[in-house]
Protein backbone atom coordinates (compact mmCIF):
# COMPACT_ATOMS: atom_id res chain seq x y z
CA UNK A 1 0.00 0.00 0.00
CA UNK A 2 1.29 3.44 -0.94
CA UNK A 3 2.06 5.59 2.08
CA UNK A 4 0.21 8.88 2.61
CA UNK A 5 2.58 11.72 1.80
CA UNK A 6 0.36 14.56 0.70
CA UNK A 7 -1.23 17.06 3.06
CA UNK A 8 -4.51 17.27 1.16
CA UNK A 9 -4.91 13.48 1.09
CA UNK A 10 -4.30 13.42 4.82
CA UNK A 11 -6.72 16.27 5.56
CA UNK A 12 -9.38 14.55 3.46
CA UNK A 13 -9.38 11.78 6.05
CA UNK A 14 -10.48 14.22 8.78
CA UNK A 15 -13.97 15.65 8.15
CA UNK A 16 -13.87 17.59 11.45
CA UNK A 17 -11.20 19.90 10.00
CA UNK A 18 -13.64 21.27 7.43
CA UNK A 19 -16.03 22.89 9.89
CA UNK A 20 -16.54 26.52 10.79
CA UNK A 21 -16.22 27.80 14.34
CA UNK A 22 -17.61 31.20 15.28
CA UNK A 23 -18.18 31.78 11.58
CA UNK A 24 -14.52 31.17 10.68
CA UNK A 25 -12.76 28.16 9.18
CA UNK A 26 -11.57 26.04 12.08
CA UNK A 27 -7.84 26.13 12.78
CA UNK A 28 -7.28 23.30 15.21
CA UNK A 29 -4.14 23.62 17.31
CA UNK A 30 -5.18 21.73 20.44
CA UNK A 31 -3.94 18.36 19.24
CA UNK A 32 -2.01 17.80 22.45
CA UNK A 33 -5.34 17.63 24.27
CA UNK A 34 -7.17 15.52 21.73
CA UNK A 35 -6.79 14.78 18.03
CA UNK A 36 -9.49 14.72 15.38
CA UNK A 37 -10.51 11.33 14.01
CA UNK A 38 -9.90 9.91 10.54
CA UNK A 39 -12.66 8.27 8.51
CA UNK A 40 -11.37 4.77 9.24
CA UNK A 41 -11.96 5.37 12.95
CA UNK A 42 -15.38 7.01 12.69
CA UNK A 43 -16.32 4.36 10.11
CA UNK A 44 -15.43 1.51 12.45
CA UNK A 45 -17.33 3.11 15.34
CA UNK A 46 -20.41 3.57 13.16
CA UNK A 47 -20.20 0.10 11.68
CA UNK A 48 -20.01 -1.56 15.08
CA UNK A 49 -22.50 0.66 16.89
CA UNK A 50 -25.03 0.22 14.14
CA UNK A 51 -24.58 -3.48 13.50
CA UNK A 52 -21.55 -5.51 14.51
CA UNK A 53 -22.26 -5.40 18.22
CA UNK A 54 -22.09 -8.40 20.52
CA UNK A 55 -20.38 -8.69 23.88
CA UNK A 56 -16.95 -10.24 23.53
CA UNK A 57 -15.33 -13.40 24.88
CA UNK A 58 -18.37 -15.05 26.39
CA UNK A 59 -20.97 -15.93 23.82
CA UNK A 60 -20.99 -18.36 20.93
CA UNK A 61 -23.12 -16.31 18.57
CA UNK A 62 -21.85 -14.70 15.42
CA UNK A 63 -21.85 -11.05 16.52
CA UNK A 64 -19.94 -11.88 19.68
CA UNK A 65 -17.38 -13.83 17.70
CA UNK A 66 -16.93 -10.98 15.22
CA UNK A 67 -16.46 -8.44 17.99
CA UNK A 68 -14.02 -10.69 19.82
CA UNK A 69 -12.02 -11.01 16.60
CA UNK A 70 -11.96 -7.25 16.12
CA UNK A 71 -11.04 -6.64 19.77
CA UNK A 72 -8.24 -9.18 19.85
CA UNK A 73 -7.15 -8.11 16.37
CA UNK A 74 -6.74 -4.56 17.67
CA UNK A 75 -4.67 -5.92 20.56
CA UNK A 76 -2.30 -7.47 18.03
CA UNK A 77 -2.18 -4.16 16.11
CA UNK A 78 -1.20 -2.36 19.30
CA UNK A 79 1.39 -5.01 20.12
CA UNK A 80 3.02 -4.63 16.72
CA UNK A 81 2.78 -0.81 16.89
CA UNK A 82 4.81 -0.62 20.12
CA UNK A 83 6.78 -3.81 19.43
CA UNK A 84 5.74 -5.61 22.60
CA UNK A 85 6.86 -9.22 22.83
CA UNK A 86 3.38 -10.61 23.30
CA UNK A 87 -0.27 -9.55 23.25
CA UNK A 88 -0.37 -10.76 26.87
CA UNK A 89 1.50 -7.57 27.68
CA UNK A 90 -1.09 -5.28 26.11
CA UNK A 91 -3.97 -4.28 28.40
CA UNK A 92 -6.90 -2.21 27.19
CA UNK A 93 -7.88 0.61 29.56
CA UNK A 94 -9.95 3.77 29.27
CA UNK A 95 -6.90 6.00 28.83
CA UNK A 96 -3.52 7.04 30.21
CA UNK A 97 -5.07 8.03 33.54
CA UNK A 98 -6.66 4.60 34.01
CA UNK A 99 -3.39 2.92 32.99
CA UNK A 100 -1.37 4.87 35.57
CA UNK A 101 -4.00 4.23 38.22
CA UNK A 102 -3.94 0.52 37.45
CA UNK A 103 -0.19 0.41 38.12
CA UNK A 104 -0.40 2.77 41.10
CA UNK A 105 -2.92 0.40 42.69
CA UNK A 106 -1.90 -3.03 41.59
CA UNK A 107 1.88 -2.68 41.46
CA UNK A 108 1.87 -0.81 44.76
CA UNK A 109 -0.17 -3.55 46.46
CA UNK A 110 2.27 -6.23 45.30
CA UNK A 111 5.62 -4.46 45.45
CA UNK A 112 5.61 -1.35 47.64
CA UNK A 113 5.78 -1.47 51.42
CA UNK A 114 6.11 1.06 54.20
CA UNK A 115 9.39 2.91 53.95
CA UNK A 116 9.79 2.32 50.20
CA UNK A 117 9.86 5.20 47.74
CA UNK A 118 8.39 6.26 44.41
CA UNK A 119 9.87 8.87 42.04
CA UNK A 120 7.78 11.20 39.85
CA UNK A 121 8.77 14.43 38.09
CA UNK A 122 7.69 17.97 38.89
CA UNK A 123 6.91 18.56 35.20
CA UNK A 124 4.43 15.68 35.09
CA UNK A 125 0.73 15.81 34.29
CA UNK A 126 -1.61 15.57 37.29
CA UNK A 127 -2.57 12.09 36.09
CA UNK A 128 0.93 10.91 36.92
CA UNK A 129 1.13 12.86 40.18
CA UNK A 130 -2.14 12.31 42.01
CA UNK A 131 -2.37 8.48 41.63
CA UNK A 132 1.13 8.17 43.13
CA UNK A 133 0.35 10.57 45.98
CA UNK A 134 -2.66 8.39 46.78
CA UNK A 135 -0.69 5.15 46.43
CA UNK A 136 2.16 6.38 48.63
CA UNK A 137 -0.25 7.53 51.28
CA UNK A 138 -1.91 4.10 51.34
CA UNK A 139 1.36 2.19 51.37
CA UNK A 140 3.21 4.49 53.76
CA UNK A 141 5.80 5.09 51.04
CA UNK A 142 7.75 8.24 50.33
CA UNK A 143 7.10 10.26 47.17
CA UNK A 144 10.29 11.73 45.75
CA UNK A 145 10.36 14.41 43.11
CA UNK A 146 12.69 14.65 40.14
CA UNK A 147 13.14 18.40 39.51
CA UNK A 148 13.62 20.12 36.15
CA UNK A 149 16.01 22.95 35.31
CA UNK A 150 15.03 26.39 34.01
CA UNK A 151 14.78 24.96 30.48
CA UNK A 152 12.40 22.26 31.69
CA UNK A 153 14.95 19.45 31.32
CA UNK A 154 15.27 16.66 33.87
CA UNK A 155 17.97 17.28 36.49
CA UNK A 156 19.79 13.96 35.99
CA UNK A 157 22.30 14.97 38.70
CA UNK A 158 19.39 15.23 41.15
CA UNK A 159 18.07 11.87 40.00
CA UNK A 160 21.29 10.26 41.13
CA UNK A 161 20.74 11.74 44.60
CA UNK A 162 17.18 10.46 45.07
CA UNK A 163 17.51 7.11 43.32
CA UNK A 164 18.48 4.48 45.87
CA UNK A 165 17.44 0.92 46.74
CA UNK A 166 14.28 2.16 48.51
CA UNK A 167 12.85 3.33 45.18
CA UNK A 168 10.56 0.67 43.71
CA UNK A 169 9.23 2.56 40.71
CA UNK A 170 10.04 5.68 38.71
CA UNK A 171 6.92 6.98 36.95
CA UNK A 172 7.53 9.89 34.57
CA UNK A 173 6.43 11.36 31.25
CA UNK A 174 8.13 10.25 28.05
CA UNK A 175 7.34 13.64 26.49
CA UNK A 176 6.10 16.65 28.48
CA UNK A 177 2.59 17.79 27.52
CA UNK A 178 3.46 21.41 28.36
CA UNK A 179 7.07 21.76 27.28
CA UNK A 180 7.10 19.23 24.46
CA UNK A 181 10.53 18.05 25.57
CA UNK A 182 11.47 14.50 24.65
CA UNK A 183 12.96 13.31 27.91
CA UNK A 184 16.12 11.14 28.06
CA UNK A 185 14.10 8.06 28.99
CA UNK A 186 16.61 5.44 27.89
CA UNK A 187 19.23 6.86 30.23
CA UNK A 188 16.65 7.03 33.01
CA UNK A 189 15.61 3.40 32.47
CA UNK A 190 19.24 2.26 32.73
CA UNK A 191 19.78 4.18 35.95
CA UNK A 192 16.50 3.04 37.50
CA UNK A 193 17.13 -0.61 36.65
CA UNK A 194 20.64 -0.40 38.05
CA UNK A 195 19.08 0.79 41.32
CA UNK A 196 16.55 -2.05 41.28
CA UNK A 197 13.52 0.11 40.38
CA UNK A 198 11.06 -0.39 37.52
CA UNK A 199 9.97 2.39 35.17
CA UNK A 200 6.54 3.53 34.01
CA UNK A 201 6.51 5.95 31.10
CA UNK A 202 3.47 8.19 30.65
CA UNK A 203 3.33 8.07 26.89
CA UNK A 204 0.23 10.22 26.29
CA UNK A 205 2.30 12.54 24.07
CA UNK A 206 5.12 10.08 23.38
CA UNK A 207 3.00 7.61 21.46
CA UNK A 208 1.96 10.35 19.01
CA UNK A 209 5.30 11.98 18.38
CA UNK A 210 7.92 9.25 18.56
CA UNK A 211 8.32 5.72 17.28
CA UNK A 212 7.76 3.79 20.46
CA UNK A 213 9.55 0.47 20.72
CA UNK A 214 8.98 -0.78 24.27
CA UNK A 215 11.68 -3.42 23.97
CA UNK A 216 14.24 -0.89 22.84
CA UNK A 217 13.15 1.60 25.50
CA UNK A 218 13.28 -1.32 27.92
CA UNK A 219 10.66 0.37 30.11
CA UNK A 220 8.56 -1.85 32.36
CA UNK A 221 5.27 -0.05 31.73
CA UNK A 222 4.14 2.28 28.98
CA UNK A 223 0.78 4.06 29.27
CA UNK A 224 -1.08 5.95 26.57
CA UNK A 225 -4.49 7.17 25.43
CA UNK A 226 -6.27 6.40 22.19
CA UNK A 227 -7.86 9.80 21.66
CA UNK A 228 -4.60 11.72 21.25
CA UNK A 229 -3.44 9.37 18.49
CA UNK A 230 -6.58 9.79 16.34
CA UNK A 231 -8.43 6.99 18.13
CA UNK A 232 -11.69 7.09 20.06
CA UNK A 233 -12.12 8.84 23.40
CA UNK A 234 -12.25 6.44 26.32
CA UNK A 235 -9.65 4.05 24.98
CA UNK A 236 -6.14 3.52 26.22
CA UNK A 237 -3.36 1.04 26.69
CA UNK A 238 -1.17 -0.17 29.47
CA UNK A 239 1.83 -2.07 28.23
CA UNK A 240 3.54 -4.05 30.98
CA UNK A 241 6.39 -6.53 30.94
CA UNK A 242 5.02 -10.01 31.37
CA UNK A 243 7.42 -10.87 34.19
CA UNK A 244 6.04 -7.99 36.27
CA UNK A 245 2.38 -8.19 35.28
CA UNK A 246 2.37 -11.87 36.26
CA UNK A 247 3.36 -10.96 39.78
CA UNK A 248 0.70 -8.26 40.11
CA UNK A 249 -2.76 -8.98 41.50
CA UNK A 250 -5.82 -7.59 39.76
CA UNK A 251 -7.02 -4.12 40.63
CA UNK A 252 -10.69 -4.23 39.73
CA UNK A 253 -12.78 -7.37 40.11
CA UNK A 254 -15.65 -8.41 37.87
CA UNK A 255 -16.59 -10.46 34.87
CA UNK A 256 -14.10 -11.59 32.23
CA UNK A 257 -11.10 -11.38 34.58
CA UNK A 258 -11.72 -14.68 36.35
CA UNK A 259 -10.92 -18.33 35.84
CA UNK A 260 -13.23 -19.95 38.38
CA UNK A 261 -15.45 -18.31 40.94
CA UNK A 262 -16.96 -19.85 44.03
CA UNK A 263 -18.55 -17.77 46.73
CA UNK A 264 -15.48 -18.26 48.87
CA UNK A 265 -12.59 -17.95 46.44
CA UNK A 266 -11.85 -16.85 42.92
CA UNK A 267 -8.92 -17.70 40.73
CA UNK A 268 -7.99 -15.09 38.20
CA UNK A 269 -7.74 -15.28 34.46
CA UNK A 270 -4.29 -15.25 32.87
CA UNK A 271 -2.84 -12.13 31.22
CA UNK A 272 -4.06 -9.82 29.86
CA UNK A 273 -7.71 -10.43 30.82
CA UNK A 274 -6.87 -10.42 34.54
CA UNK A 275 -6.66 -6.64 34.26
CA UNK A 276 -9.74 -6.12 32.10
CA UNK A 277 -12.66 -6.59 34.49
CA UNK A 278 -16.14 -6.03 33.12
CA UNK A 279 -17.22 -5.37 29.55
CA UNK A 280 -14.41 -3.37 28.03
CA UNK A 281 -14.94 -0.60 25.49
CA UNK A 282 -14.48 -3.20 22.76
CA UNK A 283 -15.88 -0.99 20.01
CA UNK A 284 -13.50 1.80 20.95
CA UNK A 285 -10.62 -0.65 21.22
CA UNK A 286 -11.31 -2.03 17.74
CA UNK A 287 -11.31 1.52 16.34
CA UNK A 288 -8.07 2.29 18.19
CA UNK A 289 -6.56 -0.48 16.10
CA UNK A 290 -7.74 1.38 12.99
CA UNK A 291 -6.24 4.62 14.29
CA UNK A 292 -2.85 2.98 14.73
CA UNK A 293 -3.10 1.48 11.26
CA UNK A 294 -3.81 4.97 9.96
CA UNK A 295 -0.62 6.22 11.64
CA UNK A 296 1.29 3.34 10.09
CA UNK A 297 -0.06 4.34 6.69
CA UNK A 298 1.61 7.76 6.94
CA UNK A 299 4.96 8.31 5.24
CA UNK A 300 7.21 8.85 8.28
CA UNK A 301 9.73 10.97 6.43
CA UNK A 302 6.99 13.21 5.05
CA UNK A 303 5.47 13.60 8.52
CA UNK A 304 8.83 14.45 10.04
CA UNK A 305 9.70 17.06 7.40
CA UNK A 306 6.21 18.54 7.37
CA UNK A 307 6.05 18.93 11.15
CA UNK A 308 9.56 20.35 11.24
CA UNK A 309 8.65 22.96 8.62
CA UNK A 310 5.50 23.94 10.55
CA UNK A 311 7.37 24.12 13.84
CA UNK A 312 10.05 26.39 12.33
CA UNK A 313 7.38 28.71 10.96
CA UNK A 314 5.57 28.74 14.28
CA UNK A 315 8.67 29.36 16.41
CA UNK A 316 10.01 32.10 14.15
CA UNK A 317 6.62 33.81 14.12
CA UNK A 318 6.23 33.59 17.88
CA UNK A 319 9.71 34.97 18.52
CA UNK A 320 8.74 38.11 16.60
CA UNK A 321 6.04 38.94 19.14
CA UNK A 322 7.32 41.34 21.75
CA UNK A 323 7.32 40.05 25.31
CA UNK A 324 6.55 36.47 24.28
CA UNK A 325 8.33 33.75 26.21
CA UNK A 326 8.44 30.13 25.08
CA UNK A 327 8.90 27.51 27.80
CA UNK A 328 11.01 24.40 27.41
CA UNK A 329 14.31 24.41 25.59
CA UNK A 330 15.85 21.06 24.74
CA UNK A 331 17.66 19.40 21.83
CA UNK A 332 14.62 17.31 20.99
CA UNK A 333 11.10 18.75 21.07
CA UNK A 334 7.78 17.80 19.50
CA UNK A 335 5.85 20.30 17.33
CA UNK A 336 4.42 22.26 20.22
CA UNK A 337 4.91 25.68 21.82
CA UNK A 338 3.73 26.79 25.26
CA UNK A 339 4.17 30.47 25.95
CA UNK A 340 3.20 33.54 27.92
CA UNK A 341 3.12 37.14 26.71
CA UNK A 342 3.99 40.04 29.03
CA UNK A 343 0.96 42.06 30.02
CA UNK A 344 -1.49 39.67 28.38
CA UNK A 345 -3.48 37.03 30.24
CA UNK A 346 -3.50 33.55 28.69
CA UNK A 347 -7.26 33.12 29.12
CA UNK A 348 -8.01 36.42 27.34
CA UNK A 349 -5.74 35.42 24.50
CA UNK A 350 -7.31 31.99 24.08
CA UNK A 351 -10.80 33.49 24.21
CA UNK A 352 -10.07 35.97 21.43
CA UNK A 353 -8.31 33.32 19.33
CA UNK A 354 -11.39 31.14 19.67
CA UNK A 355 -13.50 34.02 18.34
CA UNK A 356 -11.19 34.03 15.31
CA UNK A 357 -11.70 30.29 14.78
CA UNK A 358 -8.35 29.23 16.26
CA UNK A 359 -8.45 26.51 18.91
CA UNK A 360 -5.52 26.50 21.35
CA UNK A 361 -5.14 25.32 24.91
CA UNK A 362 -4.69 27.73 27.79
CA UNK A 363 -4.41 27.49 31.54
CA UNK A 364 -2.42 25.14 33.71
CA UNK A 365 -2.73 22.17 31.35
CA UNK A 366 -3.11 19.80 34.33
CA UNK A 367 0.43 20.69 35.42
CA UNK A 368 -0.03 23.02 38.37
CA UNK A 369 3.33 22.15 39.97
CA UNK A 370 5.13 22.95 36.71
CA UNK A 371 3.27 26.28 36.44
CA UNK A 372 4.44 27.12 39.96
CA UNK A 373 7.96 26.08 39.01
CA UNK A 374 7.93 28.73 36.28
CA UNK A 375 6.04 31.25 38.44
CA UNK A 376 3.02 31.57 36.17
CA UNK A 377 -0.71 30.88 36.60
CA UNK A 378 -1.06 29.47 33.11
CA UNK A 379 0.26 29.44 29.57
CA UNK A 380 -1.07 29.24 26.03
CA UNK A 381 -0.20 26.05 24.16
CA UNK A 382 -0.19 25.58 20.41
CA UNK A 383 0.19 21.89 19.60
CA UNK A 384 0.50 20.78 15.99
CA UNK A 385 0.06 17.52 14.25
CA UNK A 386 0.36 16.02 10.81
CA UNK A 387 -2.85 17.51 9.35
CA UNK A 388 -1.99 21.13 10.15
CA UNK A 389 -0.82 23.45 7.38
CA UNK A 390 1.48 26.41 6.79
CA UNK A 391 -1.56 28.52 6.02
CA UNK A 392 -2.99 27.68 9.44
CA UNK A 393 0.24 28.81 11.13
CA UNK A 394 -0.09 32.05 9.21
CA UNK A 395 -3.69 32.52 10.41
CA UNK A 396 -2.63 31.77 13.98
CA UNK A 397 0.19 34.32 13.91
CA UNK A 398 -2.03 37.02 12.43
CA UNK A 399 -4.83 36.26 14.89
CA UNK A 400 -2.34 36.31 17.72
CA UNK A 401 -0.99 39.75 16.91
CA UNK A 402 -4.52 41.07 16.48
CA UNK A 403 -5.50 39.67 19.89
CA UNK A 404 -2.37 41.05 21.53
CA UNK A 405 -3.10 44.49 20.10
CA UNK A 406 -6.60 44.40 21.54
CA UNK A 407 -5.45 43.30 24.96
CA UNK A 408 -2.34 45.39 25.32
CA UNK A 409 -2.84 49.16 25.46
CA UNK B 1 -33.50 50.70 39.42
CA UNK B 2 -34.40 47.02 39.85
CA UNK B 3 -32.13 44.14 38.85
CA UNK B 4 -34.31 43.56 35.80
CA UNK B 5 -34.00 47.22 34.79
CA UNK B 6 -30.23 47.19 35.16
CA UNK B 7 -30.07 44.01 33.09
CA UNK B 8 -32.21 45.66 30.43
CA UNK B 9 -29.93 48.68 30.41
CA UNK B 10 -26.89 46.43 29.80
CA UNK B 11 -28.72 44.60 27.01
CA UNK B 12 -29.40 47.95 25.33
CA UNK B 13 -25.77 49.02 25.68
CA UNK B 14 -24.67 45.81 24.01
CA UNK B 15 -27.28 46.00 21.26
CA UNK B 16 -25.17 48.56 19.36
CA UNK B 17 -22.44 45.95 18.78
CA UNK B 18 -22.99 43.95 15.63
CA UNK B 19 -19.50 42.45 15.54
CA UNK B 20 -18.06 40.16 18.20
CA UNK B 21 -14.92 42.26 18.04
CA UNK B 22 -16.69 45.42 19.22
CA UNK B 23 -18.35 43.52 22.02
CA UNK B 24 -15.08 42.13 23.30
CA UNK B 25 -13.34 45.48 22.93
CA UNK B 26 -16.06 46.94 25.12
CA UNK B 27 -15.56 44.19 27.71
CA UNK B 28 -11.82 44.84 27.67
CA UNK B 29 -12.53 48.55 28.17
CA UNK B 30 -14.84 47.75 31.10
CA UNK B 31 -12.23 45.45 32.56
CA UNK B 32 -9.57 48.12 32.22
CA UNK B 33 -11.48 51.13 33.50
CA UNK B 34 -12.84 49.65 36.66
CA UNK B 35 -10.79 49.25 39.81
CA UNK B 36 -13.44 47.06 41.31
CA UNK B 37 -11.75 45.69 44.38
CA UNK B 38 -9.46 47.15 47.01
CA UNK B 39 -6.02 45.51 47.17
CA UNK B 40 -6.89 44.45 50.71
CA UNK B 41 -9.86 42.54 49.31
CA UNK B 42 -7.58 40.41 47.16
CA UNK B 43 -6.93 37.97 49.95
CA UNK B 44 -6.98 34.21 49.83
CA UNK B 45 -10.43 33.83 51.36
CA UNK B 46 -11.98 35.92 48.59
CA UNK B 47 -10.23 34.03 45.79
CA UNK B 48 -12.20 31.85 43.42
CA UNK B 49 -9.74 29.69 41.55
CA UNK B 50 -10.43 28.55 38.01
CA UNK B 51 -8.07 26.66 35.75
CA UNK B 52 -8.11 29.56 33.28
CA UNK B 53 -8.39 32.67 35.38
CA UNK B 54 -8.85 33.78 38.96
CA UNK B 55 -11.66 35.87 40.39
CA UNK B 56 -11.77 37.68 43.73
CA UNK B 57 -15.11 38.49 45.31
CA UNK B 58 -15.72 40.41 48.54
CA UNK B 59 -19.13 41.16 50.08
CA UNK B 60 -20.21 43.76 52.64
CA UNK B 61 -23.64 43.85 54.26
CA UNK B 62 -25.12 47.14 55.28
CA UNK B 63 -28.68 48.40 55.82
CA UNK B 64 -30.18 45.21 54.43
CA UNK B 65 -28.22 45.34 51.20
CA UNK B 66 -25.16 43.47 49.98
CA UNK B 67 -22.34 45.42 48.36
CA UNK B 68 -19.96 43.42 46.17
CA UNK B 69 -16.50 44.26 44.98
CA UNK B 70 -14.65 41.89 42.69
CA UNK B 71 -11.69 41.51 40.39
CA UNK B 72 -10.03 39.09 38.01
CA UNK B 73 -6.52 38.63 36.65
CA UNK B 74 -7.91 38.20 33.11
CA UNK B 75 -9.21 41.38 31.54
CA UNK B 76 -12.17 39.93 29.61
CA UNK B 77 -13.28 37.98 32.67
CA UNK B 78 -12.93 41.20 34.65
CA UNK B 79 -15.18 42.97 32.17
CA UNK B 80 -17.89 40.38 32.69
CA UNK B 81 -17.27 40.48 36.44
CA UNK B 82 -17.92 44.21 36.38
CA UNK B 83 -21.28 43.61 34.68
CA UNK B 84 -22.24 41.12 37.37
CA UNK B 85 -21.20 43.51 40.12
CA UNK B 86 -23.25 46.26 38.49
CA UNK B 87 -26.29 43.99 38.47
CA UNK B 88 -25.91 42.48 41.94
CA UNK B 89 -24.30 45.09 44.15
CA UNK B 90 -26.50 47.16 46.44
CA UNK B 91 -29.38 44.69 46.32
CA UNK B 92 -31.26 42.91 49.06
CA UNK B 93 -30.57 39.19 49.51
CA UNK B 94 -34.07 38.47 48.29
CA UNK B 95 -33.54 40.37 45.03
CA UNK B 96 -30.27 38.52 44.43
CA UNK B 97 -31.81 35.12 45.02
CA UNK B 98 -34.60 35.87 42.55
CA UNK B 99 -32.34 37.10 39.74
CA UNK B 100 -32.16 34.76 36.75
CA UNK B 101 -29.34 36.49 34.83
CA UNK B 102 -30.99 36.00 31.46
CA UNK B 103 -29.23 39.17 30.24
CA UNK B 104 -25.96 37.24 29.92
CA UNK B 105 -27.55 35.09 27.26
CA UNK B 106 -29.20 38.09 25.60
CA UNK B 107 -25.85 39.84 25.15
CA UNK B 108 -24.34 36.64 23.77
CA UNK B 109 -21.88 35.91 26.55
CA UNK B 110 -23.45 32.75 27.94
CA UNK B 111 -20.51 30.62 26.78
CA UNK B 112 -18.42 32.45 29.36
CA UNK B 113 -20.63 31.12 32.11
CA UNK B 114 -20.33 27.54 30.94
CA UNK B 115 -18.74 25.16 33.44
CA UNK B 116 -16.24 24.15 30.76
CA UNK B 117 -14.70 27.61 30.70
CA UNK B 118 -13.26 27.20 34.18
CA UNK B 119 -12.75 30.95 34.40
CA UNK B 120 -14.28 31.29 37.84
CA UNK B 121 -17.40 33.19 36.68
CA UNK B 122 -19.84 30.38 37.39
CA UNK B 123 -18.33 29.89 40.83
CA UNK B 124 -18.55 33.65 41.33
CA UNK B 125 -22.29 33.65 40.69
CA UNK B 126 -22.71 30.68 43.03
CA UNK B 127 -20.74 32.56 45.66
CA UNK B 128 -22.88 35.70 45.20
CA UNK B 129 -26.03 33.62 45.74
CA UNK B 130 -24.39 31.92 48.70
CA UNK B 131 -23.70 35.32 50.32
CA UNK B 132 -27.34 36.25 49.73
CA UNK B 133 -28.54 33.08 51.49
CA UNK B 134 -26.09 33.62 54.36
CA UNK B 135 -26.96 37.29 54.90
CA UNK B 136 -30.68 36.57 54.61
CA UNK B 137 -30.39 33.92 57.30
CA UNK B 138 -28.46 36.24 59.64
CA UNK B 139 -30.86 39.14 59.39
Amino acid sequence: MALLNNIQDIRDQFPALGQKVNGKDLVYFDNGATAQKPLCVTGRLNEMNSGINGNIHRAVHDLSAKCTMLYEGARETVRAFINAESTDEVIFTSGTTASVNLVANSFTASFISKGDAVIICEADHHSNIVPWQMACERAGAELRILPVDDNGCWRMDELDKILDRKVKIVSVAHISNVLGIVNPVEELVKKAHAAGAVVLLDGAQGIVHSSVDVQKLNCDFYAFSGHKIYGPTGTGILYGKRSILERMGPWMGGGDMVETVTLQKTTYAPLPLRFEAGTPNFIGAAALGDALQFVSSLDKEFVHNHEERLTDLLMNGLRNIEGLKIYGDAPEKIPLASFTIDGVHHADLAMLLDKMGVAVRSGMMCCEPLMSRFGVTGMVRVSLTVYNTEEEIDILLKSLSRAVNMLRQ
Amino acid sequence: MTIKETEQQIVEEFSVFTEWLDKYEYLIELGRSLPIIKESGKEEKNLIKGCQSRVWLAADYSDGKIYFTADSDAIITKGIVSLLVRVFSGRTPQEILEADLSFIKEIGLEENLSPTRANGLLSMIRQIKFYAVAFAANK
